[in-house]
């Protein structure tokens, strides 16, 4: 009787101990995938090419596999979407930890969870269809497509990533060390920029990366609003593609398995995973650092 | 001058509080514009015809029907997937995992995949399981593919539910004799359930939204039949050949429309916006509820 207690116990652990191992075989599963079409692509073009030169135009008849014009467009409106994620984001962190009453916090906080539930497909419309036409009365010279608009999009859609996640970093700094400054005569701004921020800092950057590392992946936006044409260009007002657009565009059409063309998204894909993944880490390993500090 | 220094923090400290709370509210206003002008675009387009009615060319003719019928389909299926994996996978990590490097090498990769991209879950899903497990573009690879997607997510959650369980009631129900499993299946996990809830929830409102990765293995954008019914009306009366048709889901539907020049197609694409919003945000109410209802019930 108590042997088959002690063996079931013993299976139902190792049952779950697969499934946690489940997630290590996903990675793996990623990385095979994006390994093995990769690998057939650059049997194909040389890396010095995909990473040099400046066309990408693998849908062409002369075609040219650089993905530079991709990543110029990614880096765009990542840049775009973080200036306004960024300020934003920081400030509004800052207000609601050490500003804003507990009764405001409580209402404003769900809030803005809301923003972070929209499904990306419909800021796409918002970017394309409202955002852009009110751009154009502004700017005469906005293109249709563009990456002012859907960069700007992403940025309120990332506003409440940075926040969140800044405002639970300052909210663990302990209240003793903003006492001490009060103490000493110090305004609540003073407290909070020369205090509160910088023993906060790693968690703040950590919230800053996850950020970038969200914009850089984002995918629908962008390729909603931002056009399908791959250009190197830093000028936000004309259409340009970005990585994750690209791989819709392909998707969308019918390109049979094993061809150039079928492997190039998983050669994208693979530049973007590597991006996104060092940009993760990073973050992971600041926001580690926070909550040790602290804890 | 140090008087003078003192009154320009005094005024800063004073304005900023004006502009922390324009900062906050800058998400919401935006939120609040969003809302507007997709009910003011699309509402006139909402009927019955427009929820029964396959998409078409004809702008005022097109509908949801398979659609909609799609996203309900690859949610039932998601979440058949990966609600047992990624509860049990949270169970172990949170009430069996030593503290050595392979627990932490889990729990790092875990962390990584939630960031990892949607549409990277797509290139897997057409490599895995649309192309080398021949599930071709169906209900099935759909199902799979974002069942991958959430599955960081609710094992992330689940294991806050068992964390803000107290290990009192671990160790009384170990004096009384129980073993870890007896333990956790019934103590741990009946209290934990409304936060494991709220947390799947949430989880899953993330997946019907998602686009990007449908699209890239592949699920089409004009579908006007239905995968086949599961209820049957033949012994064992379950029809589970409609996992293995293709379909089309709301997002992407929306993407269709969107994408296309005729006003009427954008009408269309806001009214389905309506659709898909009034379900994300129901997922949304029925979890906060949840976890307004249990956090009041239960005192430690």
């Amino acid at each position: 009787m108590r042997g088959s207690i002690r063996l079931k116990e013993r299976a139902i652990e190792g049952a779950l101990f697969l499934s946690a191992l489940f997630s290590v075989f996903i990675t793996l599963g990623i990385i095979a995938v994006l390994v093995f079409e990769t690998y057939g692509f650059f049997k194909e073009v040389s890396i010095i090419d995909f990473l040099t030169d400046t066309q990408w135009t693998p849908l062409f008849s002369e075609k040219h596999f650089g993905i530079l014009p991709l990543f110029a467009g990614t880096f765009l409106t990542t840049a775009i979407a973080m200036l306004v994620a960024l300020p934003v984001g920081l400030i509004s962190a800052i207000f609601l930890s050490e500003y804003a009453p507990d009764g405001l916090r409580a209402i404003i906080k769900p809030m803005l969870e809301v923003l972070a539930a929209v499904p990306t497909v419909v800021y796409g419309y918002f970017a394309l269809l409202f955002v852009t036409p009110l751009l154009q009365n502004i700017i005469p010279s906005l293109s249709g497509f563009n990456a002012l608009s859907p960069g700007i999009v992403m940025g309120i859609m990332i506003i409440p990533i940075v926040s969140s996640l800044s405002e639970d970093s300052m909210h663990a700094v302990p209240m003793g060390l903003r006492e001490g400054a009060y103490a000493l005569g110090a305004t609540k701004l003073q407290v909070a920029m020369r205090v509160v921020v910088p023993s906060a800092f790693s968690g703040i950057a950590a919230s800053f990366i996850l950020g970038i590392s969200r914009a850089v992946g984002e995918t629908m936006v962008v390729a909603i609003a931002a056009g399908l044409q791959p250009r190197l260009t830093v000028n936000p007002l004309v259409p340009i593609e970005t990585v994750t657009a690209y791989i819709v565009q392909v998707s969308l059409g019918d390109t049979p398995a094993g061809t150039l063309e079928y492997r190039t998204i998983f050669a994208a894909g693979m530049s973007l995973f590597v991006v996104t993944f060092a940009l993760n880490i990073l973050s992971y390993l600041l926001a580690k650092r926070f909550r040790e500090v602290y804890d | 001058m140090t008087d003078m220094k003192r009154r320009m923090s005094k005024w800063a400290d004073k304005s900023f509080f004006t502009v922390g709370l324009a900062a906050t509210f800058v998400g919401l206003a935006v939120l609040f514009a969003l809302m507007l002008d997709i009910l003011s675009d699309g509402v006139g387009r909402l009927s019955l015809q427009f929820l029964t009615s396959f998409p078409s060319r004809h702008p005022e003719a097109a509908g949801v029907l398979s659609a909609w019928v799609g996203t309900v389909w690859v949610m039932a299926i998601t979440g058949v997937i990966a609600f047992p994996i990624g509860i049990m996978a949270a169970i172990y990590l949170e009430e069996y995992a030593k503290k050595n490097y392979l627990t932490g090498f889990i729990e790092i990769n875990i962390a990584n995949l939630a960031g990892v991209p949607s549409i990277i879950y797509g290139l897997l899903g057409l490599g895995l399981f649309v192309r080398a497990l021949a599930l071709e573009r169906s209900v099935l690879s759909g199902a799979a593919t974002l069942a991958i997607l959430v599955l960081p997510i609710i094992i992330l959650s689940t294991r806050e539910a068992l964390k803000a369980i107290p290990s009192s009631i671990r160790d009384a129900s170990y004096a009384l004799g129980a073993t870890r499993w007896q333990t956790i299946r019934h103590q741990v996990l009946p209290a934990a359930l409304p936060g494991i809830l709220t947390g799947t929830i949430l989880a899953m409102s993330r997946a019907i939204g998602e686009t990007a990765p449908l699209i890239t293995i592949g699920a089409l954008t004009y579908v006007a039949f239905l995968p086949a019914s599961p209820v049957s009306s033949q012994f064992p009366f379950i029809n589970l050949t409609g996992l293995f048709d293709a379909f089309t889901v709301l997002p992407i539907q929306i993407f269709n429309w969107v994408s296309r020049p005729q006003k009427g197609f954008s009408t269309n694409a806001a009214a389905a916006i309506i659709v898909l919003l009034a379900i994300t945000f129901l997922m949304n109410a029925v979890a906060v509820w949840i976890r307004h209802r249990y956090q009041k019930k239960i005192r430690w």
